[in-house]
């Protein structure tokens, strides 16, 4: 029963941990496109810009994952 | 069964001291880095090696990728940031080297009833940087860091009084933010590197036992990127932070 719990708390925090960064780096990236499609020559600025801007919101996943494998093998 | 550990486990101990796996790996990453610095300082007064250029080129380029954030304070700062950047970039590349994590030897088990019946092996190697501790370290001279230099360019007097304010309760609770916000850093930047490593490791490892063969080398790829971002996020965060606390504000 404890396991069972177990399991079902780690995928919960990794499954639920997921949504919002998720739908951050789509925006991040949609975003990024955008504004290489009306100012191209600004590229290496917006790529630069955006990998930062998706390692913050992956940042929250991997929290989530921390946690997630720390209900895992402890 | 999968050896997945959170982590580092010892290895030996001296003077009650225990050495860890991912100290020693810790240690070698240094040991690799001055021999490279030392071999690259040496060459340069001698005929260049296409090696020396390399090395060059990539310290000329975060070199600008820099000074695109601190601008004409880059000079100051640049040192320890490169130091940030290639010692994790090493670190988490070292990680990836095949053998490490895979060569195991045996647990030295205190007590030693239990060892005869089913003794437990662990990895001689573990990269470094999937181990919390270094993180942390890593992350908390970092932080240090930024305070010191916010002291030193703006005053202490001047640096205090964006986290104490009694001018009005607006800025007083932004103050009570902003403090919290400097020990919110540490954790960030620790977990953030080391969940993200350890996170590669245990990836690498679960597909290798699902498809024994070939099927991890484009995650090897994906891993090696993620290194090399994670090495780029550590070095630029602490460039922009550096940036915020040397501004004087009003």
């Amino acid at each position: 029963m404890e396991e069972a719990g177990k399991l079902l708390g780690t995928a919960l925090a990794i499954g639920l941990g997921a949504i919002g960064p998720g739908i951050g780096i789509g925006i991040i990236g949609g975003k990024a496109l955008e504004a290489l499609g009306r100012n191209p020559e600004a590229e290496s600025v917006v790529r630069t810009n955006m990998i930062l801007g998706i390692a913050f919101a992956e940042a929250v996943a991997i929290y989530a994952l921390v946690i997630s494998l720390i209900i895992k093998f402890t | 069964m999968l050896h997945i550990s959170i982590k580092a486990e010892p290895i030996f101990r001296i003077f009650g001291f225990n050495i860890t796996n991912s100290l020693l790996s810790s240690v070698t990453v240094l040991i690799i880095f001055i021999l490279l610095s030392y071999f690259f300082a040496s060459s340069m007064s001698k005929k260049k090696t296409k090696i020396t250029l390399l090395i060059l080129f990539i310290l000329e380029s975060m070199y600008s990728l820099f000074s695109s954030i601190l601008k004409e304070k880059t000079r100051i700062f640049y040192p320890l940031l490169m130091t940030f950047f290639l010692f994790v970039l090493l670190s988490n590349w070292f990680g990836l080297i095949p053998g490490v994590g895979s060569i195991t030897i045996r647990e030295p088990v205190v007590a030693a009833e239990h060892v005869a019946e089913n003794p437990v092996y662990v990895p001689l190697l573990r990269g470094s940087t999937a181990d919390l501790n270094t993180t942390i370290a890593i992350a908390l001279i970092s932080v240090i860091l930024i305070q010191y230099y916010g002291i030193k360019f703006v005053g202490l007097k001047g640096y205090l009084s964006k986290f104490v304010n009694f001018a009005n309760p607006i800025g007083f609770f932004v103050g009570i933010l902003e403090l919290i916000s400097e020990f919110s850093k540490i954790i960030s930047f620790a977990f953030r590197l080391f969940g993200n490593i350890f996170a590669g490791e245990v990836l690498l490892v679960v597909i290798a036992f699902l498809i024994p063969i070939l099927a991890s080398f484009p995650f090897l790829l994906l891993e090696i990127f993620v290194g090399f971002i994670q090495a780029l996020v550590f070095s630029m965060l602490t460039a922009i932070f550096i940036n915020v606390a040397i501004i004087k504000h009003h």
